[in-house]
């Protein structure tokens, strides 16, 4: 199953061939300091403004590069590769159309809080301003959707800029950078000199918990009846995964992980609630509701989790465990505000708690509750459920895929019925909900992560928003497997157009989708279909026995719901059930 | 409940930094009564004070979010402490010759003073709080004003803090 990757990682002779103080162009500045940060993979797509950079990228083989087949691909597979590796993910594209290109990735990476360095070329200085051909202010415009961005005026500025631009992009609450560097800036040259410190006075992010805080929330468990621990994707990015497994065990509280906190936590566990919100489970939303104590640990009461907010947790006192103070009381207002990282709060914290001892009969009914509770679906023998899909996936693989998922109905389903037992194997855009995602991301984590299994689950819709990137994934012999679940329809629009706006379908149906086993095979990638439970079984056999790449496309049951739902407006336990 | 603050802002002096905090102030929604920006105290820094309006949930979330800005090194909220603020106007009000000497009258009880006159008009400039501006030029109304430009305030904390 192994990709086709040639290994490549720094030594300690690369190290100081790197460093060696030289005059080189910008360019090489540029591929020299990407090296020193410890990069082993870019994603890009050239043009007119970074030619000096690809000029410079002839040849060189110190590191990856991927020629994507869209700027959107690139961006999306340097996103799946930093959410699987836990390291910055690094794009390059041209100026203008180029650069434009990628505002949907670094908003989509902005929202999840996915550290990227994105560069950018630009029209020489002298033109900037003066609407050049392939000029756009891509600084302007991705300023609301960046965690900071350069626009880089001096050569001699380059090593200082990207040494900060990875450690901003990397520390406190993580997220992308954008670093645009004009044709004039690659080409000049300069004495390299490799800049190892970083000084920045407007950026000291708190990493530190208030240890008063530390001993109210202590207190408060121990005085706690109705405990539950809501958990995000601040527990996978802090790498907290054991940390919460111990506290949890400590303490004995339900928990619950919110999308982007999927695996942040073992499936398997009897404390495990499941994922809350809007597609979550009757247990969790139920809980959260009922709860006398919430304790929230690195996620950010996203409307979809919380319901209508003016009725979310009535009954709790809330405690909020952020690494970025502007989430804390942003949405909910906040009883044991704890600024810091999850994995340092709950290493602290650990020494200070104990088993919440007054809440024996809530655990009890809990875990009755979600035994009580499952996801359920109407299945088939007819018509291939897309639940039933997931289950396959999930049984065969025994719930150790790396996961990748587009936006929609199958986000959902992969989300409650794919079990997770690992931190970094579920990549789904939670925040912006960005189809288009969930192929290219799956080609980045795959680079990131060559031996394991990937899976990327994608609609008929998304699938058709990057499909292109089935190049790269044949010329390279990247070998994820790519899932379609083909229910011929937009789903998730189709659902709330069936349940909220009274059967109206408006612009739903995908008819004139292309067949999807002949795109596959036009790419050079094994294309496979199933239409039956007896040929899923099969033809997803066949493509985990693939060595390379293969596309099995899954044609599922049209009309079928993701429930439960809350629809919007409703607070978090008054959920649709769907039939029984 | 809703009210004005003062905000002081200390920024890098780079490129755009004005951009990024109008920009974020713009996209959260948060409202700019006034915003004034020049050199501050050490070089390479400026300070900006913004006037807004809202509540304390409000004025909350904007210090921590000017705080995420890369560029924001201190946000101090003036109007949580005694402070002085103050902004200067330029008012061209209409006057002839025979009305100079009442303006004049007007202008001198507020400690103003006039700078520019021309044939039927003059300029009058302003220094003070908000307060102080808006009835100054209340009284100079009347007579007709054909231009009115408002620096917007700049403050400090009184004392030593």
């Amino acid at each position: 199953m192994s990709a086709q990757i040639p290994e490549v990682r720094s030594t300690e002779q690369l190290r100081e061939k790197w460093m060696k103080p030289e005059v080189i162009s910008g360019s090489e500045i540029l591929l020299r300091s990407l090296l020193l940060e410890g990069v082993e993979c870019v994603f890009g797509y050239p043009g007119g403004a970074v030619l000096y950079i690809y000029d410079a990228l002839y040849g060189f083989t110190d590191f990856h590069h991927l020629l994507t087949r869209h700027e959107q691909g690139a961006i999306h597979a340097a996103d799946g590769y930093a959410r699987a590796s836990g390291k910055v993910g690094v794009c390059i594209a041209t100026s203008g159309p180029g650069a434009t290109n990628t505002v949907t990735g670094i908003a989509t990476a902005y929202m999840d809080s996915v550290p990227l360095v994105v560069i950018t070329g630009n029209v020489v200085s002298s033109l900037i301003g003066t609407d050049a051909f392939q000029e756009a202010d891509i600084t302007g415009i991705t300023m609301p959707i960046t965690k900071h961005s350069y626009l880089v005026r001096n050569v001699e500025d380059l090593p200082r800029v990207i040494h900060e631009a990875f450690h901003i992009a990397n520390t406190g609450r993580k997220g992308p950078v954008l670093i645009d560097i004009p044709k004039d800036v690659s080409a000049a040259k300069t004495m390299f000199e490799p800049v190892q410190n970083v000084h920045l006075r407007g950026y000291q992010p708190t990493v530190k918990p208030n240890r008063i805080q530390l001993d109210k929330l202590a207190a408060a468990i121990q005085e706690s009846e109705r405990p539950v621990i809501l958990a995000g994707g601040g527990v996978v990015y802090a790498g907290a995964h054991e940390a919460l497994l111990e506290f949890v065990n400590i303490t004995q509280i339900p928990i619950t992980t919110t999308l982007l906190g999927l695996g942040g936590f073992p499936s398997g566990h009897e404390l495990w609630m499941g994922m809350p919100g809007m597609h979550g489970t009757v247990t969790a939303n139920r809980s959260i509701q009922e709860a006398d104590l919430l304790i929230n640990l690195g996620a950010r009461f996203d409307d979809r989790v919380t319901g209508k907010l003016d009725g979310f947790a009535p009954l709790a006192k809330i405690a909020h465990i952020d690494i970025d103070p502007a989430e804390i009381g942003k949405n909910v207002n906040t009883d044991i505000p704890i600024v810091g990282d999850v994995k340092n709060v709950l290493e602290l914290l650990i020494p200070l708690v104990a088993r919440a001892g007054k809440a024996d009969a809530w655990r009890e009914k809990v875990v009755k509750s979600s035994q009580e509770n499952p996801f359920k679906y109407k299945d088939s023998d007819t018509v291939l459920k897309p639940q039933w899909v997931i289950e396959l996936l999930n049984e065969t693989t025994e719930g150790q895929a790396i996961v990748t998922t587009d936006v929609g109905q199958h986000q959902m389903w992969a989300a409650q019925y794919y079990k997770f037992n690992q931190p970094r194997s579920w990549i789904t855009s939670g925040g912006l909900g960005t189809m288009g995602f969930g192929f290219p991301s799956a080609i980045g984590a795959q680079m990131a992560d060559p031996d394991r299994l990937v899976i990327s689950i994608n609609g008929d819709g998304g699938m058709q928003m990057c499909a292109q990137e089935l190049a790269i994934c044949a010329i390279n012999n990247i070998p994820v497997k790519v899932v379609v679940i083909n229910n011929q329809v937009l789903g998730m629009v189709r659902q709330w157009q069936e349940l909220i706006y009274e059967n109206r379908y408006s612009f739903i149906d995908l008819a004139g989708s292309p067949d999807f086993v002949k795109l596959a095979e036009a790419y050079g990638v094994k294309g496979l279909r199933a239409t039956n439970k007896a040929e899923a079984r099969q033809a997803w056999q066949e493509a985990l026995d693939t060595p390379g790449p293969v596309l099995v496309e899954f044609v599922v049951e049209r009309g079928e719901n993701v429930y439960p739902m809350v629809t919007q407006g409703s607070t978090i336990d008054q959920m649709l059930l769907g039939e029984d | 409940m809703m009210k004005n603050h003062a905000i002081s802002v200390l920024v890098n002096d780079q490129p755009g930094v004005l951009q990024r905090v109008a920009g974020l102030f713009g996209r959260r929604g948060f409202n700019i009564e006034s915003i004034t920006v020049g050199q501050s105290e050490e070089e390479g820094l400026s300070r900006m004070v913004i006037v807004t309006q809202g509540d304390d949930k409000t004025l909350e979330q904007i210090e921590k979010q000017l705080y995420k800005l890369i560029d924001v090194i201190k946000v101090v909220n003036l109007s949580s402490r005694p402070m002085v603020g103050r902004e200067l106007a330029l008012i061209k009000v209409k006057s002839e010759p025979s009305e100079r000497p009442e303006i004049m009258g007007v202008v001198e009880t507020f400690r103003a003073a006039v700078v520019d006159i021309g044939t039927s008009s003059m300029i009058v400039q302003v220094v003070g709080d908000t307060e102080k501006i808006d009835a100054m030029i209340e009284l100079l109304s009347p007579y007709g004003i054909k231009e009115l430009s408002r620096t917007g305030v700049t403050a400090m904390i009184r004392g030593n803090a």
